[in-house]
């Protein structure tokens, strides 16, 4: 990289100046003339029979355009998932509904008011059928969710990764075999990590212009994956992939839950089609709720075994994932995520197993972290459990079984995976001294003295990230029949025009961070350009090359890297024209502050004179074909594995049961930072979800598969009063899987945190003799625990 | 029914029935799509204007209720092309990450520090309550709203967290 | 989000205003709007008309009565918690409207809004029990007077004829030796949104005891209610902590305590105690 390296450096972001002044285009501020407005008839039953669907006085009604049921759209298919296995979502069901939201029919109008209107007068007659909801219950198979499948389990995960049955066997009976020693100890909780909604604050929101007599599609859509949405319409609609553009413009928060072709981005295509007219559906926050994919909803046993002075000797997972009605994209990939971290950054012996089950609610999918908060969620909290029980200091126990820093490169989880670089030690001693670890428990044990009930937390993780190998799809994870041939790689397109100035189109599109910022910091780094010259084009399928999208903290690792290749290939041109313009030699051309630089001279000449030579065939060297453009297509050798360790002190009225966050500290290592800035505001809205789903989040069903945390007055989420400022710092321990040194950081935040809040509870009660509370730690759950430890 | 009003210093008016609600009108009517609706609960803020000099949820409101009123969003805080203050510090200390709740926070900090240009993080934290942010775990929003504040007052805003790193 | 369909009037006067909810027995009378309006978009009601009263002068006031205070129809919780009458004179009025929802919701929602609306959970309903509010109820045939005790009938119902609009609410002025407070646990945690549990009480020391005590309870029951056993087990006590907890004892005596997403039976009977016992600690000192 060039001595005047902006990678690293401060960039105010480039999206800012439209999103400050109101200016930001997402897909609900898009108006066409004519546009038509979707309602939807959806399922107040979890699981029933529809026994007619009465359209007749909603069609009656003035402004009203059309009314499709199940029939108008059954020759379409269903959706598709990437992970073929469990029943999949018709785009409108008039059979037998299987959760409560489900579709049952459209209502396009002219207003989006007349729309309700219309959709509250279609007359749906409903058989109501008992629901299975209990993850036990769907495991015994004493009601099958789908009557037509065998069972309603769809999968089982088993770790370590690629053992057979007698493997697996084997580990377990190894660590069995260390129970009865008389210096071990075993603690075993089962602990429920509860279902959350992803909740972005910009409701998902799509519009499909189909053009009459062009025969193509324009969509406008808030998704993660807008090429993945171009091949789906394209597949469903016959149509190849350069007759449609799907245009992600803004995107308003996603965290997974816009990671998913969803049958309503199909639907109002197809009206759109039928009519001949613009059509937008915008979900409402209800619907949002019953509709848009979930996260999280396991119920596991953790048992650790370890010996009296802390060395462990082996971790056991055993426990039931909801994948909801439906799978859709990822839906039973997520809790796999989950064995790739399921023995953390540790060296014990690891069993593991997540049944994956069906259910009567919403489909459960990708919600940040995905599997991986989960897994780290067990993983940690029994660990802290064991390391109260032995009485030794909990990061001492992290630190003793800790993988070595002298195992990388080369290192192997116990759970089979190759990981890139670690170094978990000088982590874990950055976290403390940043915390003041020995005052912090100096402060927390005088608190106590007063009679205060105060708690210390800490945990450690390894995430896995930045997908990754394009081989992947040979593990299943393919999603062909949206036209996606590998779903990992990374593509970017760097061009540089005839003044001088640039533009890098990228497949992926963000929603909330800060590609227009990154990607121009690694092109200007890489041309020695200004930043300000440099345009980014993301999230339109018509401009960019095709990229699965943002998701899995993967777009800095792989679109970076391809948006670092593509420059480099540019920057190679660009030298020899230099060289040709200057006289010099090819190997002397360094790259900054605007142009080409002959080192040890003050020799140069400025991108705006490379550029209109690139584009005059004739004034450059012999045989050097015109243009100057480059496109990159990266897919890494290994996903990149991230870590840190994150510290929290509570306190809690013990006789309300209401916790305060008083304190929490973040060190985090995703390997070298493009942008500090944008690393830690990502680290801060990972954490501020983990803190959420440790204290407020919960996405409540009752026995009939009804939602009852539907609206935010009942799914709370954490509001500025509840959190307070965080601390962070940083190791860097680079990756070398991609030439950019960087791994991911949108969900590492998010995969310390939960825990970190719940050890640190559990500690600040260990004198009233609790050991471990279920989330949300609203405070009658915690006033509960408190009486049930007294009892 | 005709509504009239001022929204950001322009005399505005148009027809709407009376369930139209004064966030829509803004949106669809006068094309001003800054407002953002996020729930219809009328918890996450994301609707916030200035109606009056204070902070009001325009999803809660009919337009009928804001004949005569005196409107600013976020469209009408930048003045000859300078960023209001409250802009310039969320700009300057990352305050918005997908930008969707922006404009609510960002109508709901000019009004809090209208009335109080020097406010604690505690008054900043609970001034900001009924704005829900998903991206920024509020953290820099509170570091925005300080550096808007001290510029009000004519004060150095406290350098950027980065720049001590 | 998208309401039916409604007839509007916004009337000048109270008269009109009178005058259209008569003609029409299906409408809603609009002040704030912050319970109504969210109920008509989630279309779990749907009034034929809506009158709204924001346009009539004379109703947004706090006014000193020389032994009363007065709070107008359309003064926000805003208005409530920042004004040195209530402060004075009714500090439980005015710290339960501080937590009133968020500042946006205060700055339109109305105090005696949220009396009519009679949530089960609401803060201020509590605060005009302790400190024995006045209801000022007018209608085409004349005014009527309501006190808080009889104004709260059930979950979601007041005391209010259809064709009646609360203009005002009283409460009456103190001296020296009173003084009330509000505690509560909201359901996120601390003092915000709704309350779980929560606790005014008002009380009056004089000779080194407790010569007046009034307790009401709001987040447990159908509905915000008087706690008649801890006030008489106050009066008479020294008002002393030891006093003041054992009449924390009775704070849901006599009420049907009733479980929901935030709070079983035995935890909102036990939480009703302890802020019973917190209200009227802060309420003691507050008496000098």
């Amino acid at each position: 990289m060039s001595s005047t390296s902006v990678l690293g450096g401060v960039v105010r972001r480039r999206e800012d100046p439209a999103l400050i002044q109101g200016g930001g285009r997402y897909t609900d501020d898009v108006k066409l003339a004519g546009t038509a407005h979707v309602a939807f008839v959806r399922s107040p039953f979890a699981h029933a029979d529809v026994l007619s669907v009465d359209t007749s006085a909603a069609e009656a009604m003035d402004g009203v355009l059309a009314v499709y049921t199940a029939a108008d759209v059954e020759h379409l298919g269903s959706l598709v998932a990437q992970v073929p296995v469990g029943a999949l979502r018709p785009l409108l069901n008039n059979g037998t509904v299987k959760h409560v939201g489900e579709a049952v029919a459209m209502v396009v109008a002219e207003d989006p008011y007349v729309a309700r209107d219309a959709a509250d007068a279609v007359d749906v007659d409903y058989d109501a059928l008992a629901a299975v909801v209990d993850l036990k219950h769907s495991l015994s198979d004493e009601m099958l969710v789908h009557e037509d499948m065998e069972s309603n389990t769809l999968i089982s995960w088993t770790g370590p990764f690629g053992a057979d049955a007698d493997a697996l066997a084997a580990v377990k009976a190894g660590i069995d075999e260390q129970k009865s020693r008389d210096d071990v100890v075993v603690v075993s909780q089962e602990m429920i990590n509860q279902r959350l909604i992803p909740v972005p604050i910009e409701p998902r929101s799509v519009m499909a212009d189909y053009q009459v007599g062009y025969g193509r599609f324009d969509v406008y859509s808030s998704t993660q994956i807008p090429s993945a949405l171009a091949g789906a319409i394209g597949k469903y609609f016959g149509m190849a992939l350069n007759q449609v553009t799907v245009k992600a413009m803004e995107v308003g928060g996603g965290f997974g839950c816009k990671l998913n072709v969803y049958n309503d981005e199909v639907l109002v295509a197809f009206a759109s089609k039928q009519l001949g007219c613009p059509v937008k559906w915008t979900e409402t926050r209800r619907e949002a709720a019953n509709s848009t994919i979930q996260g999280r909803g396991w119920i596991a046993t953790a048992t650790m075994t370890g010996t009296t002075d802390g060395e462990i000797l082996g971790f056991e997972l055993d426990g039931i994932a909801d994948m909801g009605a439906y799978s859709q994209n990822f839906t039973v990939a997520i809790p796999f995520l989950g064995v790739f971290v399921g023995s953390g950054q540790y060296s014990f012996p690891t069993h593991w197993k997540m049944d994956c089950v069906t259910t009567h609610t919403m489909t459960t999918d990708a919600y940040r972290g995905a599997g991986r908060p989960e897994a780290a969620y067990y993983l940690e909290r029994v660990l802290d459990m064991y390391a109260r029980k032995i009485g030794v200091d909990p990061a001492e126990v992290r630190r003793k079984n800790y993988i070595s820093a002298s195992e990388f490169p080369g290192a192997v989880s116990p759970m089979g995976f190759p990981m890139d670089t670690g170094d978990y030690e000088t982590n874990l001693d950055a976290a403390l001294e940043s915390a003041g670890w020995s005052g912090l428990l100096a402060e927390r044990d005088a608190a106590r003295a007063e009679g205060r009930h105060v708690g210390v937390g800490i945990a450690t993780y390894v995430e896995v990230c930045g997908f990754g190998p394009s081989g992947l799809v040979d593990l299943g994870f393919s999603w062909a029949e949206y036209q996606m041939p590998s779903a990992f790689n990374g593509s970017s397109l760097v061009r540089v025009h005839p003044d001088g100035s640039a533009t890098v189109s990228i497949g992926t599109g963000p929603s909330g961070q800060g590609h227009q910022t990154t990607w121009a910091q690694i092109v200007g780094d890489g041309l020695g350009m200004d930043v300000d010259r440099i345009r980014v084009i993301h999230g339109d399928t018509e401009e960019a090359p095709p990229s699965i999208g943002t998701f899995g903290s993967r777009s800095a690792a792989v679109d970076g890297s391809a948006c670092y290749e593509a420059t480099q290939k540019v920057q190679a041109k660009a030298a020899r024209i230099a060289a040709h313009l200057l006289e010099a030699s090819e190997d002397d051309i360094e790259f900054a502050d605007g142009g080409a630089h002959v080192a040890g001279t003050d020799s140069s000449v400025g991108w705006d004179e490379i550029a209109k030579a690139a584009y005059q065939p004739h004034v450059l060297p012999e045989g050097m074909e015109g243009g100057l453009e480059a496109h990159a297509i990266f897919s890494p050798g290994n996903a990149t594995w991230p870590f840190g360790t994150h510290i929290a002190m509570v306190e809690v009225d013990a006789d309300t049961g209401d916790v305060r966050l008083l304190r929490y500290i973040g060190m985090d290592d995703c390997g070298n930072v493009i942008s500090p800035m944008i690393v830690d505001g990502q680290i801060h809205g990972g954490i501020a979800q983990g803190v959420g789903q440790a204290m407020f989040e919960d996405a409540v069903y009752d026995m009939d598969g009804n939602l009852l945390s539907a609206s935010l007055v009942d799914y709370i989420l954490p509001t500025a009063v509840d959190l307070p400022s965080f601390e962070l710092g940083r190791t860097v321990t680079p990756t070398d899987i991609n030439p950019l040194g960087v791994k991911g950081i949108g969900e590492a935040g998010t995969i310390g945190a939960a825990q970190t809040v719940v050890n640190a509870v559990v500690d600040a009660l260990e004198s009233l003799g609790v050991t471990h509370i279920d989330m949300p730690l609203r405070p009658q759950r915690v006033w509960q625990a408190i009486q049930d430890a007294q009892a | 029914m005709k509504v009239s009003m001022s929204v950001n210093g322009r005399q505005v008016s148009g027809e709407a029935e009376p369930r139209t609600l004064l966030v829509h009108f803004l949106r669809e009517n006068l094309g001003l799509t800054g407002t953002h609706v996020g729930c219809e609960s009328s918890y996450c803020g994301a609707c916030t204007i200035s109606l009056d000099g204070q902070a009001v949820l325009s999803c809660t409101m009919l337009a009928a209720q804001a004949d005569g009123a005196d409107i600013t969003t976020v469209e009408g805080l930048a003045r000859n092309g300078e960023l209001h203050p409250v802009q310039e510090g969320f700009w300057e200390r990352h305050g918005l990450q997908c930008g969707f709740c922006t404009p609510g926070m960002i109508m709901s900090a000019v009004t809090l520090l209208e009335e109080n240009d020097n406010p604690s993080e505690e008054e900043i934290r609970r001034g900001i309550e009924g704005n829900l942010c998903r991206c920024t775990g509020y953290h820099n929003i509170v570091r925005a709203i300080e550096y808007a504040g001290a510029k009000m007052r004519g004060e150095e805003p406290a350098p950027a967290e980065w720049e001590n790193a | 989000m998208y309401p039916r369909q409604f007839d509007y009037v916004a009337p000048s006067s109270l008269d009109e205003a009178l005058a259209a909810l008569d003609a029409n027995p299906g409408a809603k009378v609009l002040a704030g709007g912050m319970s109504l309006l969210p109920m008509m978009k989630m279309r779990l009601l749907s009034p034929d008309m809506v009158v709204d009263i924001g346009r009539i002068g004379g109703l947004g006031d706090i006014t000193d009565n020389g032994d009363s205070i007065s709070i107008g129809a359309l003064v926000t919780h805003s208005e409530v918690a920042a004004s040195g009458l209530v402060q004075d004179h009714g500090a439980a009025l005015a710290t339960a409207a501080s937590w009133t929802g968020d500042r946006q919701v205060r700055n339109r929602g109305t105090c005696c809004g949220s009396m009519v609306h009679a949530d089960v959970a609401a803060d201020q309903p509590v605060a005009a029990l302790a400190l024995g509010a006045t209801m000022v109820a007018a209608s085409s045939g004349g005014t009527r007077e309501i006190a808080a005790a009889d104004f709260f009938v059930d979950t979601l119902m007041s005391a209010l004829e259809p064709g009646e609009i609360l203009t005002e609410m009283r409460i009456p002025k103190v001296g020296a030796g009173t003084g009330s407070a509000y505690d509560k646990l909201g359901r996120r945690g601390g003092h915000t949104d709704y309350a779980v549990a929560g606790v005014a009480a008002s009380v009056t020391r004089s000779n080194g005891s407790v010569s007046a005590a009034t307790v009401a309870v709001t987040g447990v029951g159908s509905r915000p209610v008087l706690a008649a056993g801890v006030a008489d087990a106050l009066v008479g006590s020294d008002g002393s902590d030891a006093a003041v907890e054992a009449a924390a004892a009775h704070a849901t005596a006599g009420i049907d305590v009733l479980e929901d997403l935030y709070g079983s039976v035995a935890y909102k009977t036990h939480l009703a105690q302890v802020f019973t016992a917190r209200a009227v600690k802060a309420a003691l000192a507050a008496a000098g």
